[in-house]
């Protein structure tokens, strides 16, 4: 067993350096202004939380997006009711968040596999209609819960101060001060999440996810495990939809839609369900492609390939541009299938291969891939030379001959 | 009675009409290697699964050290001193070899459930230490970082077998422990689980194998259509004429 601490401690600092450094190396590719990458750290806070679960235990649930929205509804009302710092919005919002998945976590794990999907599925589905319908005293129905000028700010009121959009001690959420606060807390989520991954609670939740059966009988009580995953992932997801209402607040039931679920989903199984850097790198992805591919028109691509002789340039332009702008979608479905057959383990299986770190074991299906992650220490080495059937003992071969000489 | 330490008492187990089990009795003694044989449909296995809480019985109960088992979860079951190995290997096949025998060992160190989340699995330097001695001893020393689902089955029976020694059971349950295994596995597999009979641990042994169940066991009961038709020292099983008509046949002892 390698001790891997200090590759642990590597891997964090180059993340902690990319976040700082994102503006720059997001610019070549026209991403580089702060509200997307804003984007790009919410969404990777939500999805390495559905990592611990989804990645760690192998429980898919489709309902997360009910934790993102319920989030943003708590932090919406602690700028209203408290204060428009976003501290106490932020550890409202993880607790609250945190309730509801104790509470839907509890109902749902009763059950597993596609049964419990769709348990998370209709509790997702039941949230998001009521918030339209008996909650909108709380929710504010379509019209969405905003901040405004005669909010009491009891906090606020009591220590006279007057700001009106949320802040970080008088740092503004918009712009790259905003940018900066998300990464930081993103830095810090994932600081965690390799911590759980390096746990004897992380290793348990692995081990539910091989051999349900084998927990019960070699002494663990799976239940209270899957359900403590259940809830850290919702409290990041609590978190997500913290920073989501303290950058736009504005909270809106359709954070809660299916879709929202769906789209985590996708982020994980596309970076790497089960390994570190995956759900960061997915989720960086799909928003790339919604935000910058989806804008990328058929005139900026008949620029961009003037180089083709005349003859065949209307041509290519055309059929490249189904793919491109309103047809972003098409091109990651297409992605999305490629990664899913050709990489069951995500992108960052992809990444393995390229440097050729390790051999990943094989993948069977999405429900199984690949536990390791970048620095993960597991894999199948040469064998040795006398691998296979240990020859018996001495003592056992003399024994076996006299027992067929006597027969 | 103290030094029973399983107690079978009039145990029924019916599935949809079918007696798997009618009115079993049983006492497994402390120290003692007590074989279960019979032919294939006798209820070996579904008596093995009602002692582990994977089945409950239709009526009467078990007693493991006076405590009632009957309707209990399995892993507190496991956690008061009842270790089993299946017919086919139940290990954690994505974790490593060792990795499996240190997941048992803390089950044992902290329960069944317990919130390690700012420690490091593989800095458990004492867990560490012991899984690797367990595993050389069990001739597995070459495995220690490999896949669990790598190995061969036999192997895999040894990483099961490692894992429930770790647990320091009571009462060790093997059901099959050499079925599929070549002669000279067996035969290593036999010595392995002399020597845990030598420690003094109390085994119940599921068994095919007559070679495996003459050299291991100190008493014999005999299972045939769920139930008990003999019971008693290996001697007078095989002078049974019972048991020769329902089981052993013309097979050769």
């Amino acid at each position: 067993m390698r001790n891997t601490k200090v590759r642990d401690v590597i891997l964090l600092g180059c993340f902690a350096v990319a976040a700082v450094a994102a503006p720059l190396l997001a610019a070549p590719f026209g991403a580089g202004y702060p509200d997307l990458l804003v984007k790009f750290a919410i969404f990777g806070i939500f999805a390495v939380g559905f990592n611990i679960l989804f990645g760690l235990t192998g429980y898919l649930s489709f309902g997360h997006a009910v934790f993102l929205g319920v989030g943003s509804y708590a932090a919406v009302w602690s700028f209203k009711l408290v204060s428009v710092n976003i501290l106490p919005a932020v550890i409202g919002a993880i607790l609250v968040s945190g309730l509801f998945a104790l509470a839907i976590g509890y109902v749902s794990l009763r059950r597993s596999g596609i049964y419990f999907s769709i348990l998370t599925l209709a509790f997702a589905q039941m949230c998001y209609n009521l918030a339209y319908s008996v909650l909108t005293p709380i929710t504010n129905g379509e019209t969405g819960l905003r901040v405004l000028r005669d909010d009491p700010r009891y906090l606020d009121s009591a220590v006279g101060v007057l700001g009106q959009s949320p802040s970080l001690f008088g740092l503004p959420m918009t712009g790259w001060t905003g940018y900066y606060v998300c990464a930081a807390v993103l830095v810090v989520a994932f600081a965690f999440s390799v911590a759980i991954f390096r746990s004897p609670f992380g290793m348990t939740l692995r081990a539910i996810k091989t051999n349900q059966n084998r927990m019960g009988y070699t002494g663990f009580n799976s239940r209270p495990y899957l359900l403590t995953a259940f809830v850290i992932s919702g409290m990041y997801a609590g978190l997500a939809g913290s920073l989501m209402a303290a950058t736009d607040p504005l909270a809106g039931a359709e954070r809660m839609q299916w879709t929202a679920s769906g789209e985590v989903v996708l982020m994980t199984i596309l970076g790497g369900a089960g390994t570190l850097l995956g759900p960061v790198l997915g989720s960086g992805v799909i928003k790339y492609f919604e935000n910058i591919f989806s804008a990328y028109n058929e005139a900026q691509l008949g620029t961009t390939l003037s180089f083709l002789p005349e003859s065949i340039h209307d041509g290519v332009v055309k059929t490249l541009s189904l793919f491109v702008g309103e047809g972003w979608q098409l091109t990651l479905g297409l992605l999305f299938m490629v990664v899913v057959i050709f990489l069951p383990g995500g992108i960052m299986e992809g990444v393995m291969r390229v440097f050729r770190v390790k051999h990943t074991p094989p993948v069977k299906s999405l429900g199984d891939s690949a536990q390791r992650d970048i620095v993960g220490e597991s894999v199948i080495e040469e064998m040795p030379a006398d691998y296979g059937a240990h020859p018996a003992p001495e003592k056992a071969l003399a024994e076996a001959k006299i027992g067929t000489t006597a027969q | 009675m103290n030094n029973i330490v399983l107690h079978i008492d009039h145990v029924h187990k019916t599935f949809a009409g079918l007696h798997a089990l009618a009115d079993v009795n049983l006492d497994i003694r402390q120290g003692e290697t007590h074989a279960i044989i019979g032919p294939n449909g006798a209820g070996k296995s579904t008596l093995l699964n009602v002692c582990v809480g994977r089945l409950e019985p239709t009526q009467g109960k078990v007693l493991f050290d006076g405590v009632e088992l009957t309707g209990r979860h399995p892993h507190e079951i496991c956690q008061l001193g009842v270790a089993r190995v299946f017919q086919t290997p139940e290990i954690f096949g994505d974790l490593t070899v060792i990795e499996n025998v240190m997941m048992s060992m803390l089950a044992r160190r902290d329960g069944a459930f317990s919130l390690h989340l700012f420690s490091r699995f593989d800095a458990q330097h004492e867990i560490v230490s012991t899984a690797e001695k367990v595993l050389t001893d069990l001739g597995l020393g070459y495995h220690f970082n490999h896949l669990a689902s790598a190995l061969s089955r036999g192997d895999k029976r040894r990483l099961e077998l490692a894992m429930c020694l770790t647990q320091k059971p009571k009462l060790l349950l093997l059901d099959e422990p050499t079925a599929g295994m070549a002669r000279a596995d067996t035969n290593a597999t036999v010595d392995l689980l002399k020597k845990i009979k030598q420690s003094g641990m109390t085994i119940v042994i599921i068994e095919h194998d007559m070679h495996v169940v003459f050299s291991l066991a100190d008493r014999i009961t005999v299972l045939a259509n769920g139930r008990v038709i003999a019971q008693g020292a290996p001697e007078e099983i095989k002078g049974n004429p019972k048991v020769i008509e329902a089981y052993l046949g013309d097979e050769e002892l």
